[in-house]
């Protein structure tokens, strides 16, 4: 290993910034580069609110979200529609549908999804809360927006016999939701037209 | 299936590698359809048609690690960059890894117009490649997983969706072994089970239709006389019998029944002991209803490149393109009469073929318009 042309300080900011997702070890340099040449306007702002979203930031009790309040702005919005529950996987697909405006409902993140070769069981996921949901006799129906992948669809086959005993309809993303393909990658006008035409599961 | 309208000719119109195999770097043109490749053994012929084999899903015709393929010597990655004609229109495509990470399982990339393709399935939309390689001798006669993986072959040549439906049916399988081993609760493996059921549906309806067409295309390969003979083609194995008998809807719901009742004997066994991934192609001379294991290998060889041939005239038809063949050392087991045969049926199909041999007199009889490179020891010579 050559001598660091940089002090630990900023090595350790450039090890930090390329374990960002998209950002390899070059990248990483640049933005670390371009951050202390734009130190007023970039890099101490940022050290700012990185300390206080870190201070706050929570996940939301009720539904997984990620925020600086608990429970999340979502689930203290009065004006949600209470009976409906959005199911995702991520809060990156929240995110997503919330971009979209593809629903008035609430969401609940599972935190992943079934996946046995990774080790990801039922016990790994928000489900016993996601029972206790659908449970309270507030919510009719569940949707399931997951992804069309192989765990996404293995998951809502587990959800939907978990959920079979109670009164919530369960419905799932229709079309326009190409197999294999993630939420988080779908223009807006595609996830709302997949949540308009959801179907029974 | 596109009747009567005529196939778009592919033609890969030149190709470059960067540190594949023997070859630092390498940039080659192509301007007819029948390309020889002419070299002594060793000189890297094959390697040549392994890196075109690159530009299709899977991991080429060595089934190579794709950390393997990067020359020697060298600690970075490979580059396979080619450009695609169909029917006036160019393409460039290009795989290749960015670098070495050990034990990362590489991922390739696949570039398509200097963008970003999501996965190898999409260069299936720009080419469709065959191949055959003296490795496939002992097709008939060896395991029958080889089989398995060549009927999978043929099939996402002609249905590009096969690929990632057989993978997905490979990894549930992974999925419920594992889940069986650690005892998981029967919700679990209910679920895994149910996807199971649909993918090794989908998969072997998808075989089964691919086995139809072809044997189709077979059979008027040899109303036209052929100098290859006729197979027999069909899948066997108990989950296939059902295929043909009842609905996708019953075989789905039956397999998932069956499942779930031998959870018990396949947790012993270790692996699942039903359903498509335990089928075979079996394969017969269509005239002497002989199967194909008991005759010479020079006639099972013959027979195979009758399959190939028929395939590549399904290929067209179903696809709207020909496709691309790789036919590795293949002439060389060929009386001069077959040979010449074979040269007049690629041409009668239109497809691009690159042939490998170690002597030119192998390819005395290929049509004028043909090109012949010599290979030496890593340098490729475009000859007369
Ligand atoms: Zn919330």
């Amino acid at each position: 290993m050559p001598q660091s042309v940089v002090g630990p300080e900023i090595e350790r900011l450039i090890q930090l910034l390329s374990r960002l997702p998209g950002l390899g070890p070059r990248s990483a340099r640049r933005a670390a580069l371009h951050l202390m040449k734009k130190k007023d306007l970039l890099l101490e702002p940022l050290a700012r609110a990185a300390a206080e979203a870190a201070a706050s930031v929570s996940v939301c009790s009720v539904c997984g979200n990620l925020d600086t309040r608990d429970p999340c702005s979502v689930c203290s919005d009065p004006l949600r529609d209470a009976s409906v529950l959005v199911v995702v996987e991520d809060v990156g697909d929240l995110w997503a549908l919330e971009r979209a405006m593809a629903t008035r409902g609430r969401y609940h993140v599972l935190g992943g999804t079934l996946s046995p070769l990774d080790g990801i069981g039922p016990d790994q996921l928000n489900l016993s809360s996601l029972m206790h949901r659908a449970q309270d006799g507030e919510i009719k129906e569940i949707i399931l927006a997951v992804n069309a992948t192989v765990e996404g669809q293995t998951t809502a086959h587990y959800v939907t016999d978990m959920l079979a005993g109670t009164d919530v309809r369960i419905t799932r993303l229709a079309h326009g939701v190409p197999v294999g393909g993630e939420l988080d990658y779908l223009d807006d006008g595609t996830l709302a037209a997949a949540m308009k035409s959801r179907t029974p599961f | 299936m596109k009747a009567g309208r005529m196939p778009d000719p592919v033609a890969l119109t030149s190709l470059s590698l960067t540190d594949v195999r023997n070859y630092s770097g390498l940039s080659l043109g192509f301007s007819a359809r029948l390309v020889a490749l002419i070299g002594p053994n060793g000189a890297g012929k094959t390697n040549l048609l392994e890196a075109i084999s690159l530009l299709t899903p899977g991991r080429g015709l060595r089934r190579a690690a794709f950390e393997a393929i990067t020359r020697l010597d060298t600690t970075g990655g490979w580059a396979v960059s080619a450009m695609i004609e169909r029917d006036g229109e160019e393409t460039r495509i290009g795989t290749g890894l960015a670098g070495i990470d050990p034990g990362s399982g590489a991922a390739r990339r696949v570039r398509i117009n200097g963008a970003s393709a999501p996965s190898a399935e999409a260069l299936l939309e720009h080419l469709r490649l065959l191949w055959l390689t003296p490795a496939m001798d002992a097709l008939f006669t060896g395991p029958a997983g080889d089989r398995r993986r060549f009927l999978d072959r043929l099939v996402l040549t002609v249905d590009p969706g096969h690929g990632r439906r057989v993978n997905d049916m490979d990894r549930l399988l992974t999925s419920r072994n594992r889940l069986l081993d650690e005892g998981a609760s029967p919700a679990y493996l209910d679920a895994v089970e149910a996807q199971l059921a649909e993918k090794a549906v989908a998969v072997a309806f998808a075989r089964a239709e691919t086995v139809a067409l072809l044997q189709a295309r077979i059979e008027a390969q040899g109303a036209e006389g052929s100098a290859f003979p006729s197979a027999g083609l069909s899948i066997t194995g108990e989950f296939d019998d059902a295929v043909t008998a009842s609905p996708s809807a019953m075989l789905e719901v039956s397999y998932r029944d069956e499942l779930r009742e031998t959870r018990f004997r396949d947790r012993a066994a270790g692996r699942t002991l039903s359903g498509p991934h335990r089928s075979d192609l079996s394969v017969t001379f269509a005239a002497k209803a002989m199967p194909a294991a008991l005759s010479s290998t020079g006639e099972q060889k013959a027979l195979l490149i009758g399959i190939i041939l028929a395939h590549a005239d399904l290929v067209a038809r179903t696809s709207g393109m020909t496709p691309i063949l790789l036919l590795d050392e293949i002439a060389a087991h060929l009386d001069p009469g077959r040979r010449a045969a074979l040269f007049a049926r690629l041409e009668t199909l239109g497809v691009q073929a690159f042939m490998t041999g170690t002597d030119a007199d192998l390819f005395r009889d290929l049509p004028a318009s043909s090109e012949r490179f010599e290979v030496v020891d890593g340098h490729v010579v475009r000859l007369g």
